[in-house]
């Protein structure tokens, strides 16, 4: 690669050399859980950079149509950049087919757009919780390029590693004997979500300051606010 | 419109069916998501050579606390025998440190008859196959027959040989089964592109050829041969930290792909555990 410190004898003094930094993470985390009828996404609200903070009040989620909403966390300018793009192909594939596009589409649409910037991704923590064509609630989640795994409970974001362990447990019903795998019931998974935020907003420092809740049922997606500690 | 010609308005820009019209947005929204029409336009990044800038990039942030890791796919194998075709892989999904997932589908079903594997860059295989699964869809409509395994693998080398250098990262199996009988071919991002009769790739490969090449032979029977594939990947699964999760067995025969099992590799563990116990006594 051709730099100034390969050609010593062009080195001017005053000159400062400035790296190429262009991501920034703004934190913040999501947790998803979908059930047979119905499908909860939440988001943390505070937005930060480095150690101070933004603002407390910002929603991560966004309602994509009356059966998907996207929660986004990691760079915001990207979440912003990316969200918008994805509006305005919804709105494309609207006017194109005459019906809104569900969920399934949206979630392999998020995919191939993310992999357009696959040699300078969208720096990105996405999951996407829904309705699917039959009303079953269906979560998806991604990597920063785009690739894209359906699961029924999933966590991201700056917590997501700390989150995704009590889903296992609570959810999941990973590695347990003589347990019964009911059907999660709607209320229970809420209480679980903001179980885990709760213990988030405890531990990392990207986390806090209150939750917002969307549960998406077939009668359309009712919002709820939490609130966490704001330290 | 007569009266409008005659006063000169439809040369306004305002008149012209365009001006406001979707046209610049449209330029503007295919340079952020060229590739959902054409998927071979991705967006050029910022810097030369992605390949190291973008490494560059991901190691900077990981000391600023900017982790961006990819999920990274692991082992994979897949033989030829006088059966047909054999593929057994593992589940895990791994992005630095942490398991991102442990159910991931390894095996990408490109039609009845042909199957993918995926290790390496989770999001570049999973792209990539879908870009081969809608040519090798586009062969058999414009050639009234299914592509043959061979032409489907250069087709992936070929656009592993474009992005060469951009670091991408693939290593792939495509296996099926075409008129010239089973098929297995081995293709990376590298560009290679080579036939064989037994493959494994992936970092848990070198446990998975351990077992896979002390039982295999041509003359083996379906099920022998769909038990070496799941042994090969358990084995895999239990010494190399990136492989786990579940254990899926596809078999390849004349009448198209059939998934054989998908286990999880704990079960396994005490079914192979129980049956060292009962060879003692």
């Amino acid at each position: 690669m051709i730099s100034a410190e390969n050609f010593p004898e062009y080195n001017v003094p005053g000159v400062v050399k400035h790296d190429f930094h262009p991501y920034e993470s703004n934190g913040g985390s999501v947790v998803a859980i979908a059930g047979d009828d119905y499908a909860v996404i939440a988001a943390d609200t505070r937005l930060s950079s480095g150690y101070s903070i933004h603002t407390r009040k910002q929603n991560k989620l966004f309602k994509l149509s009356g059966t998907t909403v996207l929660g986004s966390t990691g760079c915001w300018c990207d979440t912003l950049a990316l969200t918008s793009l994805i509006s305005a192909r919804m709105k494309m594939y609207h006017y194109l087919h005459q019906k809104v596009m569900p969920t399934n589409a949206i979630s392999q649409m998020l995919s191939i757009i993310m992999y357009h910037k696959r040699f300078f991704p969208y720096y990105v923590s996405n999951i996407l919780a829904g309705l699917d064509a039959d009303g079953k609630g269906v979560v998806y989640s991604y990597d920063p390029i785009g690739h894209c795994e359906l699961a029924s409970y999933r966590a991201g974001g700056s917590a997501g590693a700390l989150l995704q362990p009590v889903l296992d447990n609570q959810i999941g019903l990973k590695n347990q004997e003589n347990v019964a795998k009911d059907p999660i019931p709607k209320e229970k998974a809420i209480s679980v979500i903001v179980d885990t935020f709760i213990s988030a907003a405890e531990r990392d420092i990207y986390t806090g300051d209150g939750v917002i809740i969307n549960v998406i049922t077939k009668d359309g997606i009712e919002t709820r606010n939490v609130s966490l500690r704001k330290d | 419109m007569a009266l409008a010609e005659i006063c000169g308005l439809s040369d306004a820009p305002f008149m012209k069916a365009n001006s406001f019209s979707t046209d610049d947005a449209g330029i503007e929204l295919f340079k952020l998501s060229g590739n959902m029409e054409d998927p071979f336009s991705l967006a050029v990044p910022p810097f030369a050579n992605p390949c190291e800038h973008l490494a560059e990039l991901q190691a900077t942030g990981e000391n600023s606390g900017i982790k961006m890791n990819f999920d990274h796919g692991t082992t994979t194998l897949g033989f030829k025998f006088k059966g047909g075709v054999i593929l057994a892989v593992d589940s895990r999904a791994t992005g630095g440190q942490f398991i991102g997932s442990q159910t991931m589908k390894k095996i990408v079903e490109i039609n009845q008859y042909m199957l993918g594997t995926l290790a390496g860059g989770a999001a570049d295989c999973v792209y990539w196959d879908r870009v081969l699964s809608k040519e090798c869809r586009l062969h058999e409509l414009r050639n009234k027959e299914r592509i043959s395994v061979a032409a489907a693998s250069k087709i992936m080398a070929n656009i592993a040989h474009e992005y060469k250098g951009m670091g991408l990262s693939m290593g792939m199996m495509l296996a099926g089964y075409d008129k010239r009988g089973p098929a297995l071919y081995y293709v990376d991002s590298e560009g290679t592109r080579t036939p064989g009769n037994v493959f494994s790739v992936g970092s848990g490969s070198i446990f998975a050829f351990g077992v896979l090449d002390s039982g295999y032979k041509w003359d083996l029977s379906d099920e022998e041969a769909q038990e070496l594939g799941r042994r090969a990947i358990y084995h895999a699964t239990f010494r190399d930290a990136f492989s786990g999760g579940i254990v899926r067995v596809y078999h390849i025969t004349p009448q198209g792909w059939v998934n054989i099992s998908n286990q999880d590799c704990v079960d396994l563990h005490y079914k192979y555990q129980a049956q060292k116990e009962a060879a003692k006594h």
